[in-house]
C-alpha cells in the first residue's frame, strides 16, 4: 500500500508551469491526499481564480500518478482554505529568488509600493531603490517592477500572505 | 429555462453573468491597450473576472440537474437568459471610457463581495471572500486611472466626464434588488445589493469629485438586465463568445 509520502515525493517532481523552479509541493498548493481502496484523491488550491496554469497542472498532476501506476485519480480544486504565499515553504522562496524573481513578503504588499511606503529590493543589484511599473504583471501572482540603480527590470511575486 | 431554477440557482448565475460578460468585454483590449503594461494589467484583470464567472457557475451547476458544467451555463443561453446587468455590456469605448466602467463597477463590487463574504453561506462566502481580494486589486488599478486621465489635461478631463455621463444611466442597476437578490435572504444570504447603495453613491461621489469630475445631473436609469432585457450590444456579444459552442456543439480543446 503507498503512502502519502510517496505521493508527496511524486508531486515534488511536478513544477508550477509559470515558474518552472518551484515544485507545486513548495508553492503549497498541495492540501490533501487521500489514498484507499477506490483510487487516489488530491485536492488542490488554486491560486488565483483565472489563472490558466491552474487546469495544466492539474493534467501534469493526474499524468505523473498514472505514470506511476494509480488508477482511478480524482484531483479537485478547494475553495477552501484559501491559498495565500503564507504556504510557499522556504525552499519555494529560496527558489523563487534564485530564479530571479523578487520573493513576496508583507512588508511589501502592493498597497505599501502604490503609497510609497516600502520597497522591493533588486534581485540583481539588492538595492532597494526600485519602483512599481504595474501591479500586474506577466502572470497573475505578479508584478512588474524596476531597478532605478541597475535599471534592470524585474517581478515581484505579489503577497497576499501575513509573513 | 432560467424562470424555472430555484432563486439560488439564479443568485448564483447573475453573479456569474455580471463576471463573464464584463470579462469577455475587457477581453476585446488584449493586444490593443494604450502602453504594453497597461494591456497586460487589463488582461490580468480580465483572467481574474473569468475565473471569478467560473467559480459562481461551478456552484450553481451543482445546483441542478439541467446544466452540466459552467461551459453550458456561458455557451447555450441566448440573451433572454443572461442576467448580466447592462453596464457590463456597454461598449468599451475608449480607454477612459473603459476605465470608467471597470471603476463604477469595481467600486460595488468590492463593498458586495465584501458582505456577501460575510453572509454565514460557507460555499458563498468562500468565492466572495477570493474575489473580494481580487476586487481590492482591480479597483486600485482603476480608481488610479479615473484619477490619472480625470486630472490629467483638459482633454482628458473631457472625455472622464463624457464617460462619466454615458454610463451614468446604467450604473444604478447594480445597486438594484433581483428577485432572486430578495428570495435570497430568506435563504440565509444576509445582504442585497441595495443595502449598499447608499455606500457606494457616496464613495464614487466623493472620489469622482475629487478627481475634478461632476455627478451627472442624468435622471433616467436604465434597467433590465436581471430580468433578461438587454441593449442591442449582448447579442453581438453572445455572437462572437458562443459562435464555436453553437457551430460544433460540445466541441472539446
Amino acid at each position: 500500500m503507498s503512502t502519502t509520502d510517496e505521493i508527496l515525493t511524486l508531486l515534488k517532481s511536478v513544477c508550477d508551469p509559470e515558474i518552472p523552479v518551484l515544485t507545486i509541493v513548495d508553492l503549497g498548493i498541495i492540501e490533501r491526499i487521500t489514498i484507499s481502496e477506490n483510487g487516489l484523491y488530491i485536492g488542490i488550491l488554486p491560486t488565483y481564480n483565472g489563472c490558466p496554469a491552474m487546469d495544466l497542472i492539474r493534467m501534469m498532476i493526474y499524468e505523473i500518478c498514472y505514470d506511476a501506476g494509480y488508477r482511478n485519480i480524482k484531483i479537485e480544486y478547494l475553495n477552501s482554505p484559501h491559498w495565500t504565499t503564507d504556504r510557499i515553504s522556504n525552499e519555494g522562496m529560496e527558489a523563487i529568488k534564485q530564479y530571479g524573481i523578487a520573493a513576496p513578503s508583507a512588508s511589501t504588499r502592493i498597497e505599501q509600493l502604490i503609497s510609497g511606503q516600502s520597497s522591493v529590493s533588486c534581485p540583481k543589484c539588492h538595492s532597494s531603490h526600485t519602483r512599481l511599473i504595474s501591479a500586474f504583471g506577466s502572470t497573475a501572482c505578479k508584478a512588474l517592477m524596476q531597478c532605478e540603480d541597475c535599471q534592470e527590470p524585474f517581478e515581484y511575486f505579489k503577497c497576499n500572505g501575513l509573513r | 429555462m432560467l424562470k424555472d431554477q430555484s432563486p439560488y440557482f439564479r443568485f448564483l448565475v447573475q453573479l456569474g453573468d455580471d463576471a463573464l460578460i464584463l470579462s469577455q468585454r475587457t477581453s476585446e483590449w488584449c493586444g490593443h491597450g494604450p502602453v504594453l503594461e497597461q494591456d497586460i494589467a487589463l488582461t490580468n484583470i480580465t483572467l481574474d473576472i473569468l475565473g471569478q464567472a467560473r467559480l459562481w457557475y461551478q456552484l450553481a451547476v451543482d445546483q441542478t440537474q439541467d446544466f452540466k458544467d459552467e461551459d453550458q451555463l456561458a455557451y447555450t443561453r441566448d440573451s433572454r437568459e443572461m442576467t448580466n446587468i447592462l453596464l457590463v455590456e456597454q461598449p468599451n469605448g475608449h480607454w477612459g471610457m473603459t476605465v470608467m466602467r471597470q471603476y463604477l463597477y469595481d467600486t460595488f463590487k468590492k463593498m458586495y463581495y465584501a458582505r456577501l463574504e460575510e453572509s454565514g453561506q460557507a460555499s458563498i462566502s468562500e468565492i466572495a471572500h477570493k474575489c473580494r481580494v481580487e476586487t481590492t486589486y482591480h479597483h486600485q488599478w482603476s480608481s488610479e486611472w479615473v484619477r490619472r486621465l480625470a486630472l490629467g489635461t483638459d482633454e482628458g478631463n473631457d472625455k472622464m466626464q463624457h464617460a462619466l455621463n454615458t454610463l451614468w444611466r446604467y450604473h444604478q442597476e447594480i445597486t438594484q434588488d433581483s428577485e432572486a437578490d430578495i428570495a435570497m435572504l430568506n435563504e440565509g444570504i444576509t445582504v442585497t445589493p441595495s443595502m449598499i447603495r447608499e455606500d457606494y453613491q457616496q464613495e464614487i461621489k466623493t472620489y469622482l469629485e475629487s478627481c475634478g469630475l461632476s455627478i451627472p445631473d442624468i435622471r433616467n436609469e436604465i434597467t433590465g438586465g436581471r430580468k433578461g432585457i438587454h441593449t442591442e450590444h449582448l447579442g453581438y456579444i453572445l455572437a462572437e463568445m458562443q459562435y464555436m459552442q453553437r457551430a460544433y456543439p460540445n466541441l472539446e480543446w
